[in-house]
């Protein structure tokens, strides 16, 4: 693999090479590799694990214990019909799936997977290191709520709308929060870049779940109710708004808001591993220093995996909360909790530079 | 109800005003339990009026009663409300016995009890389950299926059919319980104490879904009385009336068994009043079990059962929704002239566009699931 690699560079030059080829590479690695089959695999396992939870076997035709399901519900996905609705405003209707997946996917690209190069010739384990990482996921996982939105007006259904108003009260609300509760980790690290951010954690030897325990617990709810998953799934209550904002949505366009919202799920988790948990840090180096065996990406994924198998567990327990009492642990809840937890990580912090 | 909110024919005219929405919640909505439907009016989320429109399952079912002897009638009780057949059954029978003037045997009686009350539990997880998942809970759903269909299970041994039972006459009963039934009923019955107790566990005293019911839907005891409610509605607003109690049928006056009552009216203890229920059921099933006595199971009867010249009854007995009976008169013929039908989940339904008035869109469809209706019956 890095023979391939270093012919390649030497063949386009260092510049063209670490400038755009090894980027793109990554990009359809990460793509192709990466998150689609994360996410299709995600819907299986969601099903599979419900399935337990609920004494029942889940997915197990198609294919041993069900793995070739995935595969078989994107090809019918794929094959539906994609109707579009006649009285439906058409360039927002076609426009609100891309606007949903995009921005989840582009976040991808600033989210370290393992640590960077070790060397000047070798790669590192992420498209990019920006030095507003944080900045740039917040403001793309802003985008997709448009996505929410423009879906449900342009359906020309009371069910879409109420469910787009429903996302849009509630993406909003729970973007303070989210906000808010990174800023904790921030103060520790004292960098915007999310390489930077676990570099600190390796160099503090512990990780911000500890310090940051209350932000680290606000960002999972607010998380929760942003990418509306149980007990949060709001916008698309099925008892209440039949589907929600995608009511009229089938097919393949359909599926992109699915996708998006598996994306979301992988984002948020992702973000939450690398502020939190670490990122590729394997746990106890000092108690238990050969785990730095592994490769940096198996303790990413595998601290990603626990989110995502608290994300199902989640929907396997609870019930879903009432729109107004929503708003209500966001607003009169989450945010003072995270404002109070800035103000205390600034005391320590100043405490402690003053020692 | 107070002034209708708009007429069927016109349905446009009271929505004139700009500011509100007009949404049909139904028929083909996924929680209305069928084909409800509701015109609501709303303010954003906020309902300000609600009208339930009904007929949508409407078959004749009364009118086919007439076609048929008295007999033949059962099978069509089961199709009203086919989730609680039994308890159909028992109450068109009843009538016709009190009509006709037949004695049930004692152990028909007691086997009566027993499929009746199986199927209040069975009647009770369907509630629970649709109640639940209404709420957002779907892990409910998938327990209380898994214990009705061992319910379910039971009726196909005795009587060969799961849903629309069939499983009484006129006089008794059609067979007698099969070898190993009453067994096998026990196991059941033993093993399921512990399963209501694991539903309660996921949801009585979960935070959300306390926040989801408490205060929700609250029916005073004066509405309810008001509103002619009865069943486990009128018992969570605090009022301990139940048929079993009050006129004691078959076997009911010779088991023990508590009439669980809520204090508040609201969702959360109607939910807890049929929680209660189901174990009640089962202790009166037990019992049931432990003394049923031997002999026929079928009071001796003419071939042709035919009504007095100005017969006229009605009977009724406590259906896992309610009151359910049947007032029939008789001319003299092997046919019922007339044959009414008193519906709880009909009755019920008038109440919800009461309770519903000021509630946000999610608390009504927890309003629907505590209403427990069957649109089967409520149309008939």
């Amino acid at each position: 693999m890095t023979g391939i690699f270093d012919s390649l560079r030497h063949a386009v030059g260092d510049p063209l090479f670490y400038g755009a080829v090894s980027p793109a590479i990554k990009i359809l690695i990460l793509l192709f590799v990466g998150i689609l089959p994360v996410i299709t695999y995600l819907v299986l396992a969601e099903r599979k694990i419900l399935g337990y939870i609920q004494a029942r076997l889940g997915p197990n035709r198609v294919g041993p214990w069900g793995i070739l399901q995935p595969i078989a519900d994107v090809m019918k996905l794929l094959v539906k019909e994609d109707t579009l609705p006649t009285q439906a405003v058409k360039w927002a209707f076609i426009l609100a799936p891309c606007l949903v997946v995009g921005p989840a996917l582009i976040i991808f690209a600033v989210i370290p997977v393992g640590p960077p190069a070790a060397s000047p010739g070798k790669l590192a384990w992420y498209v990019t290191d920006v030095n507003t990482g944080v900045l740039v996921i917040l403001a793309l996982a802003t985008i997709g709520v448009y996505g929410l939105i423009i879906g449900g007006w342009s359906s020309n259904n009371k069910f879409s709308l109420m469910g787009g108003l429903r996302s849009a009260a509630q993406m909003i609300s729970y973007e303070v929060p989210q906000g808010l509760a990174l800023v904790g980790p921030l103060m520790l690290a004292g960098t915007l870049s999310l390489v930077g951010i676990v570099e600190a954690q390796a160099k503090a030897g512990w990780w911000y779940l500890f310090p940051q325990l209350v932000a680290f617990f606000i960002y999972l709810v607010a998380g929760v109710a942003e990418t509306n998953r149980n007990p949060f799934d709001l916008p698309e209550a099925e008892s209440e708004l039949v589907a929600g904002f995608h009511t009229e949505y089938s097919g393949m366009r359909f599926a992109l808001f699915f996708l998006g919202e598996y994306a979301n799920m992988i984002v948020i988790s992702a973000v939450a591993t690398t502020l939190f948990l670490g990122g590729w840090l394997p746990p106890f180096p000092h108690l238990l220093p050969f785990l730095a065996v592994v490769p940096g990406i198996v303790w990413f994924f595998l601290k990603v995996v626990v989110f995502l198998f608290a994300y199902i567990w989640f929907r396997g327990t609870f019930p879903r909360y009432r729109f107004d009492q929503l708003m209500d642990l966001g607003w009169k809840w989450l945010i003072p909790l995270a404002l109070a937890n800035i103000f205390v990580t600034g005391l320590i912090k100043l405490l402690v530079h003053r020692s | 109800m107070s002034e209708p909110l708009l007429d069927t024919m016109n349905p446009d005219a009271l929505f004139a005003d700009a500011e509100d929405m007009e949404l049909n919640f139904g028929p083909q909505h996924p929680s209305t339990h069928g084909v409800l439907r509701l015109k609501l009016k709303v303010n954003g989320e906020r309902i300000l009026d609600c009208y339930p429109i009904i007929g949508y399952l409407h078959r004749g079912t009364e009118k086919l009663f007439e076609l048929h002897p008295f007999f033949q009638n059962v099978p069509h009780t089961d199709r009203m409300d086919y989730v609680a057949a039994a308890t159909n059954n028992l109450a068109y029978v009843g009538a016709v016995e009190k009509l006709v003037g037949l004695v049930v045997p004692p152990r028909a009686r007691y086997i009566r009890t027993i499929l009746c009350e199986l199927q209040r539990i069975s009647s009770h997880l369907l509630w629970l389950a649709t109640h639940a998942i209404d709420i957002g809970a779907m892990t409910p759903f998938f327990y209380c299926f898994r214990e009705r269909e061992l319910i379910l299970d039971l009726f196909e041994q005795y009587c060969g059919a799961r849903l629309t039972l069939n499983c009484m006459r006129p006089g008794g009963l059609p067979h007698d319980l099969p070898v190993g039934w009453a067994d096998r009923c026990r196991t059941f019955c033993d093993a399921f104490l512990p399963r209501v107790d694991e539903y309660e566990g996921l949801l009585t005293e979960n935070r959300i879904w306390k926040k989801r019911t408490v205060g929700i839907g609250v029916l005073s005891p004066e509405m309810a009385i008001d509103y002619g409610i009865t069943g486990p509605m009128l018992r969570g607003s605090g009022i301990a009336w139940d048929l079993r109690k009050a006129t004691p049928y078959e076997a009911y006056g010779e088991v023990d068994f508590d009439v669980p009552v809520g204090k508040n009216g609201d969702t959360y203890d109607r939910y807890l009043v049929r929680m209660e229920e189901m174990r009640q059921a089962n202790r009166i099933v037990l019992q049931c079990l432990d003394k049923l006595p031997a002999g026929p199971v079928m009071a001796k009867r003419p071939r042709v059962l035919k009504a007095g010249k100005d017969g006229e009854v009605y009977h009724g007995i406590e259906g896992p929704k309610g009151e359910i009976g049947f007032y029939i008169v008789g001319d003299g013929t092997p046919q019922p002239y007339r044959c009414h039908v008193r519906p709880p989940s009909f009755l019920n339904l008038q109440v919800v566009p009461e309770m519903s008035k000021g509630a946000l869109l999610a608390d009504l469809v927890a309003i629907i699931g505590t209403t427990d209706i069957v649109l089967g019956e409520v149309d008939r």
